[in-house]
């Protein structure tokens, strides 16, 4: 072994050896776990435990509450994530603007949310959703509006934390289309417009073209954060009113840790990493396509 | 006319977008009921701290903070060391398989860590390390990405740098902590910042491993406090605010170092 390659293993092996134990087995120890009735009894006594197949699986396909749980994780991110990459382009737009004046300001406030803690925000939109004393029903009512009871209305509870997600994440995705924005040559809006192409078709064929790699990008991240939605739910409604707000994770977290059917668990966590894994490659054949 | 929608629309934006943050503040200043009158205040009539002294004498929340910040500040250090030296070595070192290895890591960041987790709950308690601060802070040691930022910053180094060191005698220990690491200063700063917010921000992990209140951290203590003191709204302002100052605060003073960061990890998603 060379004497480079002698100093690689040395500098490799501590992040190696964390990522190997503490990442990589675990997830392939999920796995398996996820072919057995590891429950508390095992915990107690490991000889407890048996080789079940895929029998969490077909449990879980039969069982209501794991839809419930998996179709409001699919709802939570196919309406909130173009939700939030549209805010996100749009505040993008804004702040990079010609003719937009402070700049840096509008940036560091539209980028706020994300560096804020998803616990301390949940709580205060609890309470800003409150019926009676929050903040937007009150706005909603001086406009002329009803106010709604949002966290306890089944039908309203996932949009109003969609619109949390929203709130927290656009200032993420703001600054990676802001650097995308300006990664296009000011020849092609020149070209456009001696075309005589207009504001809206210099945005259609230039620019929403020209950001296809950076859609790619947002679109990938976004969703493979949304689909892991936990926080939001446990904070603002503990997955109810009616289960319309328990997600993937949530169901993971109550059957592994609180009720520890670790193997049941595991297998919840197995199919939304499949999830995951079959959203990255959609989005990435649909960029393929174009 | 146009300049002008443009800056309505930036203004009305920014304000919608600081709302909530501000009424955190100024609820955080009200005396207990005052959010939940009706109609309810909007800015405190009496501005006080009482929530504030609530919480850290009645409710302890300084013994969150305290290890909130342990364990912030314990994943920072030790994950800048372990991933800038091997950021270092998949950008500078040559030998076998290495970038095999690196496209493979990358692989990984699809998977949630939610897959893992349950698996390594259960290392964690054999190890003894479940309601211990180590068992919050070893899996944040190491991390995918922040090998990949180093990596591409240390890119940029020039091989020839490296190798007039060597010739001058330096060991690779020594090329690495004199050479490397004082020009890797900005990527360093990017990669702590970004690992402090990550590990003072976390609740899932820290919410399992973590079952004795008095070792909670700052969500995980809000969470709980959230249950017992739903009806006192200023309270949990204060709360939130203790929570969420710090990170606002070093983001606000650091924020060159966190968007460079930001703009390097989507080069090449």
């Amino acid at each position: 072994m060379s004497r480079e390659a002698r100093a690689a293993l040395l500098f490799l092996s501590p992040a190696l050896l964390v990522l190997a134990i503490f990442f990589f087995v675990p997830v392939l120890a999920g796995f398996a776990l996820s072919v057995t009735d590891f429950d508390l009894y095992s915990i107690g006594d490991v000889h407890n435990l048996r080789f079940i197949a895929l029998e969490n699986y077909v449990t879980l396909l039969r069982s209501n509450v794991f839809w419930t749980a998996f179709l409001n994780t699919l709802y939570f991110a196919v309406a909130g994530g173009p939700l939030t990459v549209a805010a996100s382009l749009a505040a993008a737009l804004l702040v990079n603007a010609k003719a937009a004046r402070w700049k840096p300001f509008f940036r560091t406030v539209y980028f706020a949310p994300v560096v804020t803690t998803l616990v301390a925000v949940a709580i205060v939109f609890r309470f800003l959703y409150h019926p009676r004393f929050g903040m937007i029903n009150r706005v909603l009512e001086s406009i002329g509006l009803h106010g709604v009871d949002w966290l306890s209305d089944p039908l309203l509870a996932m949009p109003a934390i969609i619109l949390v997600a929203v709130w927290k994440n656009f200032g993420y995705n703001m600054i990676i289309f802001i650097a995308g924005l300006q990664s296009i040559p000011d020849e092609l809006y020149e070209a456009a417009r001696i075309d005589g192409a207009g504001e809206w078709k210099q945005f259609r064929h230039v620019t929403l073209p020209m950001l296809g790699p950076t859609f790619l990008f947002v679109g990938i991240v976004t969703a493979i954060g949304y689909l892991q939605l936990f926080a939001e739910p446990y904070v603002m409604t503990h997955g109810g009113p009616l289960n319309r707000t328990l997600s993937a994770v949530m169901l993971m977290y109550q059957q592994g840790f609180k009720f520890f059917r670790m193997g049941y668990a595991a297998a919840v966590a197995f199919l939304l990493f499949l999830t995951i894994a079959a959203a990255t490659a959609l989005q990435m054949r649909l960029q393929e396509r174009r | 006319m146009k300049k002008v929608l443009l800056h309505f629309a930036l203004i009305a934006g920014g304000l919608v977008t600081l709302f909530p943050l501000l009424w955190m503040l100024s609820a955080s200043f009200m005396s207990t009921g005052e959010a939940t009158t009706y109609p309810p205040h909007v800015l405190p009539h009496a501005p006080s701290l009482d929530q504030y002294h609530a919480l850290f004498v009645r409710l302890n929340i300084g013994r969150a903070f305290f290890s909130s910040t342990i364990i912030a500040v314990v994943s920072t250090l030790f994950s800048l060391l372990f991933n800038s030296m091997a950021g270092y070595a998949f950008a500078r070192l040559r030998f076998r398989g290495r970038d095999r290895i690196f496209t493979l890591l990358l692989a990984a960041l699809v998977i949630p860590a939610q897959v893992g987790m349950l698996p390594l709950f259960l290392l964690m308690k054999s190890l003894g390390l479940v309601n211990t601060y180590w068992g919050v802070i070893i899996p944040s040691l190491a991390s995918v990405f922040g090998i990949f930022l180093i990596r591409q910053f240390m890119l940029s180094i020039p091989q020839e740098l490296l190798e007039a060191a060597r010739i001058d005698g330096a060991g690779e220990w020594r090329i690495y902590w004199s050479v490397v690491m004082p020009l890797a200063r900005p990527i360093l700063a990017t990669l702590a910042i970004f690992t402090f917010m990550t590990t003072w921000n976390d609740f899932m992990w820290p919410l399992i491993v973590l079952s004795d209140a008095r070792k909670y951290t700052l969500p995980v203590s809000l969470a709980n406090l959230v249950g017992e003191h739903a009806q006192d709204v200023e309270l949990m302002m204060a709360g939130s605010v203790v929570t969420v100052l710090p990170v606002l605060a070093l983001f606000l003073f650091l924020q060159r170092y966190y968007i460079a960061g930001l703009m390097a990890g989507s080069v090449k998603g």
